[in-house]
């Protein structure tokens, strides 16, 4: 150690913690992007989320209904330590953070300045900075489990009362903000109206069914619905989520176990339901996107669809192809959680579901399991063109989005 | 390659860690009993900011000898860093993750000399 000693410079950013500016918790993100040249790049982030229920009070005065409207202000007024007002779901078993080693996914109660605009989209647009998205679909979370609300009316108050107040408070404030407006699922002529009321709505590029529950989706209540999404042209979206009460997944005792099983097996039921009920032959320009899943479960249930569906045709007479055809050509996938362990099998996954054009990315920032652009980028098997789709291009065609940017 | 200077020995308490520049490379440098070791803030499952995630112990499971289960505990003697982005943890003193032997952290040399802490890369 004779020579010349140089100091090395403290990281001002010692710990990331749930205090710490998206920004910097994203840093590493934004240098692997200027890196690769993403600016030139359209990146679309199909499927992000923020927290609605910090803003609950504000969501709950865009209810409709006079008198559960002042119940719910009263309630967020007066409260102490209760859920927000009207939410179901799984309380206090959420435990993504695994015990505060996610500090992001915990809460983000970094510092905001900005007063022009709602703090969710400051939020947002420094999560869009780090990950260098143009576009980012904000989901909301909580939400997420009202197709297990007890009572069917409050998903109708709650999701009309979120559109309106995501559409008006946060999707004006950022360009590149945009969702798809969540339905009352539960309560199909319900779910028609807001279909019909949003569809023109400035920011609204599709509708989301939040995937929890237990309406089969072939029913004939939802014909009509399904009609008028597909005259829009805008795509139908099922969010996954999980259910740690369901029977079979409560016997998982972890919440990795159910939390893997759950956000596949909802999806898994709902596009079984929707295949072999011919819903792509009833309604062929109908898009759909199945939210949240990861990838793996496609080429499983293709394979194994097929498999039944040749010994059982009688049972499903509207096909006129394979279900995993159907499931190839007129369903798209957001690829997160990207399941890489094996790059052979996420090959082979590309190639069953059609990736050059059904494949989009989606980061599910800023949850436990969210993926950078990178997880596509870095695939050794993809050319640049394909790349370009499917973190960006296919996206913009089934949206119709611009293909420049916002 | 050359020495940079880190810090003395003693403004290290044990279980902590500093993260600090060298040029461009972010690295953390951690000191568990009287061993110093420093690895590259990146974490190769996608490149997240590893070193500036929180140090936790290593659990296990809490088995009997008929193979029981009594719920988990800590191990008081490994301590992993764990990325703040995706919760991937690694033993401070291997960079291994813990449950498989493909991943791990990359390392940066570390030698401690008259009570001074130095990273070379």
């Amino acid at each position: 150690m004779d020579a010349v000693v140089h100091n090395a410079k403290h990281h001002p950013i010692q710990e990331m913690d749930t205090t710490t500016d998206s920004r910097d918790y994203l840093g590493h993100a934004r240098r692997d992007a200027e890196s690769k040249g993403y600016d030139d790049w359209l990146i679309v982030d199909i499927d992000a989320h923020h927290v609605e229920s910090v803003s609950w009070s504000e969501v709950t005065s865009y209810i409709e209904d006079p008198v559960v409207r002042h119940q719910a202000m009263m309630y967020q007024k007066e409260r102490i330590g209760a859920p927000p007002y009207g939410l179901n779901g799984d309380l206090g078993l959420r435990y993504q953070d695994v015990g505060g080693r996610i500090p992001h996914q915990s809460s983000q109660r970094e510092k905001i300045e900005e007063i022009d605009v709602h703090r969710d989209v400051v939020l947002t647009r420094r999560a869009m900075h780090g990950l260098a998205l143009d576009y980012m679909v904000l989901f909301p979370t909580p939400m997420l489990f009202l197709g297990m609300h007890p009572q069917t009316d409050m998903e109708v108050f709650l999701c009309n009362a979120y559109n309106r107040w995501l559409t008006e408070r946060i999707v004006p404030g950022e360009p590149g903000i945009v969702s798809l407006a969540v339905l009352p699922f539960n309560t199909p002529d319900e779910a028609l109206k807001t279909v019909e009321k949003m569809a023109t709505v400035d920011g609204v590029i599709g509708f989301c069914v939040t995937s929890t529950r237990y309406k089969p989706v072939h029913s004939n209540e939802y014909m009509k619905l399904y009609r008028t999404i597909e005259e829009t042209g805008k795509p139908i979206a099922f969010h996954a989520g999980y259910h740690w009460q369901d029977p079979s997944l409560a016997t998982c005792n972890t919440f990795l176990g159910m939390h893997a099983l759950g956000f596949a097996w909802c999806n898994i039921v709902h596009m079984t339901n929707w295949i072999l009920n011919g819903i792509p032959e009833r309604f062929p320009q109908l898009k759909s996107l199945w939210v949240e899943s990861g990838l793996s479960w496609v080429p499983f249930l293709m394979q194994r669809l097929d498999d039944q569906y040749l010994m059982r045709q009688s049972e499903a007479p509207l096909l006129k192809r394979m279900p995993s055809e159907y499931m190839a050509k007129n369903c798209w996938y957001p690829c997160q959680p990207m399941e890489k362990s094996n790059i052979k099998g996420v090959e082979c996954t590309f190639e069953m579901i059609n990736a050059h054009s059904q494949l989009l990315y989606a980061s599910d920032w800023p949850h436990f399991d969210f993926d950078t652009p990178s997880v596509i980028y870095d695939l050794p098997f993809l050319d640049e063109k394909a790349k370009r789709n499917i973190l960006g291009l296919n996206a913009a065609r089934l949206f119709g989005l611009n293909e420049n940017g916002p | 390659m050359e020495p940079v200077r880190v810090g003395a020995v003693d403004e290290f308490g044990d279980r902590t860690k500093r993260v600090v520049f060298i040029g461009h490379e972010e690295i953390g440098v951690f000191r568990l009993g009287d061993e110093f070791f420093a690895w590259r803030n990146k974490c190769p499952h996608q490149g997240g900011p590893v070193c500036q995630g929180r140090l936790y112990q290593l659990v296990r499971e809490n088995l009997d000898a008929d193979m029981k289960s009594h719920g988990r505990v800590y191990d008081d003697e490994k301590l992993n860093i764990v990325c703040p982005w995706h919760g991937l943890e690694f033993d401070i003193r291997t960079g291994q993750h813990p449950g498989t032997s493909d991943l791990a952290l990359e390392p940066a040399t570390v030698q401690v000399q008259a009570g001074e802490i130095y990273v070379l890369l």
